[in-house]
């Protein structure tokens, strides 16, 4: 099991990154549950949302508490208390954000941490140039495939096209897939550094 | 919509009995082939306005729809003189299901009859003021602003009449109720409150709103007939004296809700899309209040043990601004 | 066909699929994303000639319903929580007319304090009204069981409410097999009233009924959901058969064969049961668990033999128990008289994650004898504290 955790805040399509996780898993023939973390709608408030990713039928519905993979859509959430409580050493963490990880203040929480499973991803501005808004979530699922390696980035595209459609869609797609050259090459950098 | 003008003078009223009109001008209920929908033996009490309105409502809108016709009425008299297990006075398809829900179970019936393609079967409810005026206000309104295909029909007698006479937001100022007792130092209900429920209907914007009573019975029908031949959402308001709780003989129930009529302090009218259409003059120079309010025991603590000259004349000033404001003023000044 | 889905939009479709005639709707969280799906499919012409009515309140929208059950439509609401509580009025009604509505209930707490989270309040609150009740272990099975709700419904002519959870189960996404429209129109003839308003044949419905004959209505209520009891699990398998899965309609056991320690739950926690029970089963411990599905009608004798022999029984209740032992506690021990002990746990109240580790713990202080009757699972001492009340 394969259990990831966004952070973000209303608006920016958290609930819609975590079911677009699943359906990709599902579409691999695989299992998954995405569940959001429940509040009232409101815009710019901190959204959490769950996924699950299973070779069997998932059963339990707690929220997930030890994640494998972190995702951080909105870079100002990373000093909200406990943002990343529970994410063990060998944890996978995605920020969205245009500054490198040294820079965001937050190696504290790093410390336990495979530097090659941490990345920054400017999720934020892939956007803009594609969607021509900084809507980040398409953008940081290509960053989780190429990072974590769980997802085919095809079936990630193929769940965001299912999920969007259209033009949109399309344009979700190249973020998504901008993104996950962006990540990809940055490990091959780091590899051969 | 020919409206009968009857202008028989009869027992010094304009009360008209059937049989001295030509049979093509008789009400639908003296026809032999009235559907006689709530039929005889139920247990209103004597002289029940709400009864007899109920029957000229019911079959009036019979005729209209030809016979296709189904009921919904709220918790109160009607429903609890009619349907005494295992008995029943309806002689339609007929549901009761709460007080505060009658209009609403209305626009379910409209709704399955659409669903099922019915375009032919017709819709109407009823309740008394309690159930139309306070607790199934929201309902009705809902009813209303949806457009939902249903005549409602509320039969006003001014309180909670079923429950022991108890004030509801249609009993009038200076009323003594069981919970407006005719004690301290503003006896009755108070003045400044209640609603008007036929204007809010009014207020909807709804193919038809009507006022009518159970003194002009050709009249009483005609506004059925007339709701009867538009859809939509539509609303008839009927003043139906009760003696039980108006404190009133049993045989001036019909002279009550003339006199109410004829004071100005319920002014008949017919509203179409939003706008009044139509308001019925008084015959004669309107009836000071008091020979309206002196019959009713519920007013008497303003003749006993002293005259309160003060009430009487805040009640004369509401019948003088009804007048001013439908324009009563009567066909003969 | 399966779909990775959201609970609401499964619940959604497959009531499209039983061909609803009226369906009517007032928002409440987390009731809304079922009623939004219906309306887009009524907007597109995906419900036929269905009448998809939006109302003022919970109440009128029940009470459409009614409406229109009682003029022979196969009618559908949902709602949950204060939305519950303020159609509770015609609850009581629908359910004394006999009219064979489903609504979906999407479990939510009740307020004060307000609090949009799930639990089993709302539905358990109205336990007596005369409703049935099934209560979902998963989206696949809240899906399921509405076909089943609407066939065992109309047959017995007694409404049914199925009780999703809120949020957890209605936001979550995940695989579902919906049932093809034609294996459920196979499974759920056109609705043929019992009694209906009809000019052609008038009936008075909802008559006064006297102290000499109410006694004798409620009597046959009452055997009347016995029989309900007894088609519900024949009905279920005859579903099950034609979509080639299960679909547990009175409870589902796991684990349970041997088991010293029953762990009783209603839900989607149930899921998560199920896994702590692997995790001790793994550990040697002999604990099982039956996830209650029919609430009402009581499954009396099915609690017995699930019950029988067991060293004991621990009940995890997700309503509050203001005052008492927890409800189905209460009903569990009034079933087995001088059974063993059962314990009640209120646990995930008002949006509470139940955890495994948190399960795991109570079972362990339960087969140590530490449980009491009654407990209140991962209860925050220092909280109670903090607001100068003692724990």
């Amino acid at each position: 099991m394969f259990e990831t955790r966004i952070h973000g805040r209303g608006g920016q399509g958290v609930v819609t990154a975590a079911e677009m996780l699943s359906l990709a898993a599902f579409i691999e023939g695989r299992f998954a549950q995405a569940i959001p973390s429940f509040g009232s709608e409101r815009t710019g408030a901190p959204v959490i949302a769950y996924c699950r990713i299973a070779d069997f039928r998932l059963r339990t519905r707690e929220p997930v508490s030890r994640p494998d993979a972190l995702i951080i859509q909105d870079p100002t959430l990373r000093h909200v208390g406990g943002i990343f409580d529970g994410l063990p050493s060998g944890g996978y963490l995605l920020i969205n954000s245009a500054r490198p990880i040294e820079m965001l203040g937050i190696d504290a929480h790093l410390g336990h941490l495979h530097r090659s499973r941490v990345k920054a991803l400017n999720a934020g501005q892939i956007a803009r140039s594609h969607l021509g808004r900084p809507l980040p979530n398409t953008a940081l699922l290509g960053g989780f495939a190429a990072l974590t390696g769980q997802l085919a980035l095809e079936s990630v595209l193929e769940a965001i096209r299912q999920t969007f459609g259209g033009d949109v869609g399309e344009a979700n797609v190249r973020a998504a897939a901008e993104a996950y050259r962006q990540v990809a090459a940055k490990s091959r950098d780091r590899r051969h550094a | 919509m020919t409206t009968q003008r009857v202008k028989f003078y009869q027992v010094g009223s304009f009360a008209v009995g059937n049989r001295l009109l030509d049979p093509e001008q008789r009400t639908i209920q003296s026809g032999p082939d009235r559907a006689n929908a709530l039929t005889s033996g139920h247990r209103a009490c004597r002289g029940c306005g709400e009864a007899l309105g109920a029957r000229f409502v019911q079959d009036a809108a019979m005729r209209a729809a030809g016979g296709k016709l189904i009921s919904v009425n709220a918790t109160g008299c009607l429903e609890v003189f009619s349907t005494p297990f295992p008995e029943t006075a309806w002689q339609v398809p007929w549901i009761h299901s709460l007080f505060g829900n009658a209009p609403s179970v209305a626009s379910g019936v409209a709704a399955a009859l659409r669903a099922k393609g019915d375009t032919r079967t017709r819709v109407l409810g009823q309740g008394g003021d309690g159930g139309t005026v306070d607790i199934g206000f929201a309902s009705l309104s809902g009813m209303f602003e949806r457009g939902d295909d249903v005549l409602f029909v509320c039969y006003d007698n001014g309180g909670y009449m079923n429950t022991g006479v108890q004030r509801s937001g249609a009993t009038p100022p200076a009323a003594r109720t069981a919970t407006t007792p005719a004690v301290g130092p503003a006896p009755g209900n108070p003045f400044g409150q209640g609603k008007d429920a036929a204007r809010i209907a009014v207020a909807h914007r709804i193919p038809y709103v009507a006022t009518a009573t159970v003194a002009d019975l050709h009249d009483l029908e005609d506004k059925v007939t007339a709701a009867m031949e538009l859809h939509g959402a539509r609303y008839l308001h009927v003043l139906v004296p009760c003696p039980l709780g108006w404190g009133s003989d049993a045989s001036e129930t019909v002279k009550l809700a003339r006199l109410a009529v004829e004071t100005g302090l319920f002014p008949l009218y017919e509203a179409r899309e939003g706008r009044i259409a139509a308001v019925t003059r008084l015959r004669r120079g309107p009836v000071p209040v008091e020979e309206y309010l002196r019959p009713q025991k519920r007013y008497r603590h303003l003749f006993e043990p002293e005259r309160d000259e003060a009430t009487l004349d805040r009640l004369q000033s509401i019948a003088d601004a009804n007048i001013d404001e439908y324009g009563l003023a009567s066909e003969e000044s | 066909m399966r779909e990775q889905i959201e609970g609401s939009q499964a619940v959604a479709r497959t009531v499209a699929s039983c061909r609803p005639d009226v369906v009517c709707a007032y928002p409440i969280s987390p009731q809304t994303h079922i009623v939004e799906a219906l309306a887009v499919l009524a907007r597109t012409g995906k419900l036929g000639a269905a009448q998809f009515v939006n109302v003022e309140s919970e109440m009128a929208a029940l009470s459409v319903a009614i409406g229109a059950s009682a003029t022979g439509a196969r009618t559908y609401t949902a709602t949950a929580s204060q939305g519950l509580l303020f159609m509770a009025e015609a609850l009581y009604n629908a359910a004394g007319l006999g009219l064979p509505i489903v609504m979906t209930v999407a479990n939510r707490a009740i307020g004060a304090p307000i609090n949009i989270w799930n639990d089993h309040s709302d539905s358990i609150s109205q336990r007596d009204s005369g409703w049935i009740q099934l209560y979902a272990l998963d989206n696949q099975h809240a899906a399921d069981l509405h076909p089943v709700a609407y066939r065992l419904a109309e047959e017995v002519s007694v409404p049914v409410m199925v009780c999703v959870d809120g949020f957890v189960l209605t936001h979550a996404v995940e695989p579902v097999d919906l049932a093809e429209p034609e294996r459920v129109d196979a499974f759920l003839p056109p609705f043929r009233p019992r009694q209906v308003l009809d000019p052609a044949d008038p009936v008075t419905i909802g008559a006064m009924v006297g102290p000499e004959a109410y006694t004798e209505v409620r009597y046959l209520a009452h055997t009347n959901a016995k029989r309900a009891l007894e088609r519900l699990p024949v009905l279920a398998a005859d579903y099950a058969a034609r979509v080639d899965r299960s679909v547990p309609a009175i409870a589902d056991a796991y684990r349970a064969v041997g088991a010293e320690t029953l762990v009783i739950a209603m839900g989607s926690v149930v899921g998560t049961l199920e896994d702590t029970v692997d995790e001790l089963r793994g550990e040697g411990v002999g604990v099982g668990a039956l996830g209650l599905v029919a609430f009402r009608p009581f499954p009396v004798d099915v609690i017995r033999a699930a019950v029988a022999g067991r060293e004991r029984v621990v009940v995890l209740e997700r309503a509050q128990p203001t005052g008492s032992t927890g409800v189905i506690g209460t009903e569990i021990r009034a079933a087995v008289p001088g059974g063993p002990p059962i314990h009640s746990v209120v646990a995930g109240l008002g949006g509470r994650p139940v955890t495994r580790a948190s399960l795991k713990a109570v079972i362990e202080a339960a087969n140590r004898g530490e449980l009491p009757e009654l407990s209140f699972m991962d209860l925050d001492t220092g909280l109670i504290e903090a607001a100068g009340s003692r724990p």
